[in-house]
């Protein structure tokens, strides 16, 4: 009898491991961030109107901004543009845009051709600025607070379920917060 | 085999070296260069999550390239290159895991199990190290253990 004890208290433990394993298992698709509840990271990029303020840290103070990451180059951007665009036609927070390993003629072609729906937009050919916000794969969107703080980011295209899911709580639980 | 498909071969192979996806040029200092393929070996392309940035050619394992080869030329060290990317993309980049409180358990598996082993053997042996009765029964013919 005793002999059985131990083997199934083992193989008990060894279940528990696993299905704690599996209920854990991260999803490849999302890797968490080290930026959220950090500072945005510095930076200053040409903007994509020329003549126009460089797209910098500062313009993302005194308000919430949302940080879109994008290119010509990349599928997925073209799949969230029009909720882009609704977002920025609510008006509730202004999209700055990082043109990420892009050309101006052709991001400028992009936005003519579908809509712009960026308050500004800075360009990052080289990528060094998106090395710093850890992008991995555009289209990622961070939400800014206006102490210029990451509280949230998205990995791939938004949705409108995305957008009231996860973002849009942010703001409504700030305090001024609109809406 | 014939002289020519052994110098064919031979160009194949040399072949191989111009394809290496990395373009960056080699950095000059033997011992940096050593670092740098190390370096670019033990970080993860962040977009085929699989490759390391060395055998990657997806453009942003080439952007992580760079940055890696202009943080060894501007004196970092490995740990420092390594916190650096690390504070940007997270843990996962590093091939080679930190240990922390939350990974530390199956650190520790390898010890841990060793000693119940070595728990178990102690056990087992102990149990059948006594001699049975049998065992120290006289044998005909023989005088009685004292």
């Amino acid at each position: 009898m005793n002999r059985f004890v131990l083997p199934l208290v083992v193989f008990g433990l060894l279940v528990i491991v696993l299905v704690v394993g599996l209920i854990h298992a991260p999803n490849k698709e999302v890797i968490a961030s080290p930026l959220i509840g950090r500072n945005a990271p510095e930076f200053s990029l040409p903007n994509l109107q020329a003549g126009d303020a460089p797209v910098s840290t500062a313009l993302l103070r005194g308000g919430w901004h949302l940080v879109n990451v994008w290119g010509t180059w990349c599928v997925a951007c073209r799949a969230e543009h029009d909720e882009l665009l609704q977002i920025a036609k609510a008006g509730q927070v202004p999209i700055i845009g990082i043109d990420w390993k892009d050309t101006n003629g052709d991001a400028e072609q992009w936005l003519a051709l579908f809509g712009n729906p960026y308050a500004a937009v800075g360009t990052d050919q080289d990528g060094r600025v998106a090395i710093d916000w850890g992008v991995y794969g555009a289209p990622e969107s961070f939400l800014v607070d206006p102490q210029g703080v990451v509280v949230e980011k998205l990995v791939g295209p938004m949705s409108a379920e995305l957008w009231q899911g996860k973002f849009l709580p942010h703001l409504n639980a700030a305090p001024g917060g609109k809406s | 085999m014939s002289r020519r498909l052994v110098v064919a071969t031979c160009l194949l192979l040399a072949a191989r070296a111009a394809l290496a996806l990395d373009a960056t040029p080699p950095i000059a200092d033997p011992v940096l260069q050593q670092r740098y393929l190390a370096m670019t070996h033990e970080l993860r392309c962040m977009q085929c999550q699989n490759e390391s940035l060395a055998d990657s050619q997806v453009a942003l394992a080439a952007d992580l390239r760079r940055e890696v080869h202009e943080l060894i030329l501007a004196g970092k060290t490995d740990e420092q290159i390594r916190a650096h990317f690390v504070d940007r993309y997270g843990e996962f980049i590093l091939f080679r895991p930190r240990m922390n409180w939350r990974n530390a358990w199956l650190w520790s598996a390898p010890i841990v199990l060793l000693l119940i082993g070595a728990g178990v053997a102690v056990r087992v042996i102990r149990r059948r190290a006594p001699l049975l009765d049998s065992d120290v029964a006289p044998i005909d013919g023989e005088p009685p253990p004292r």
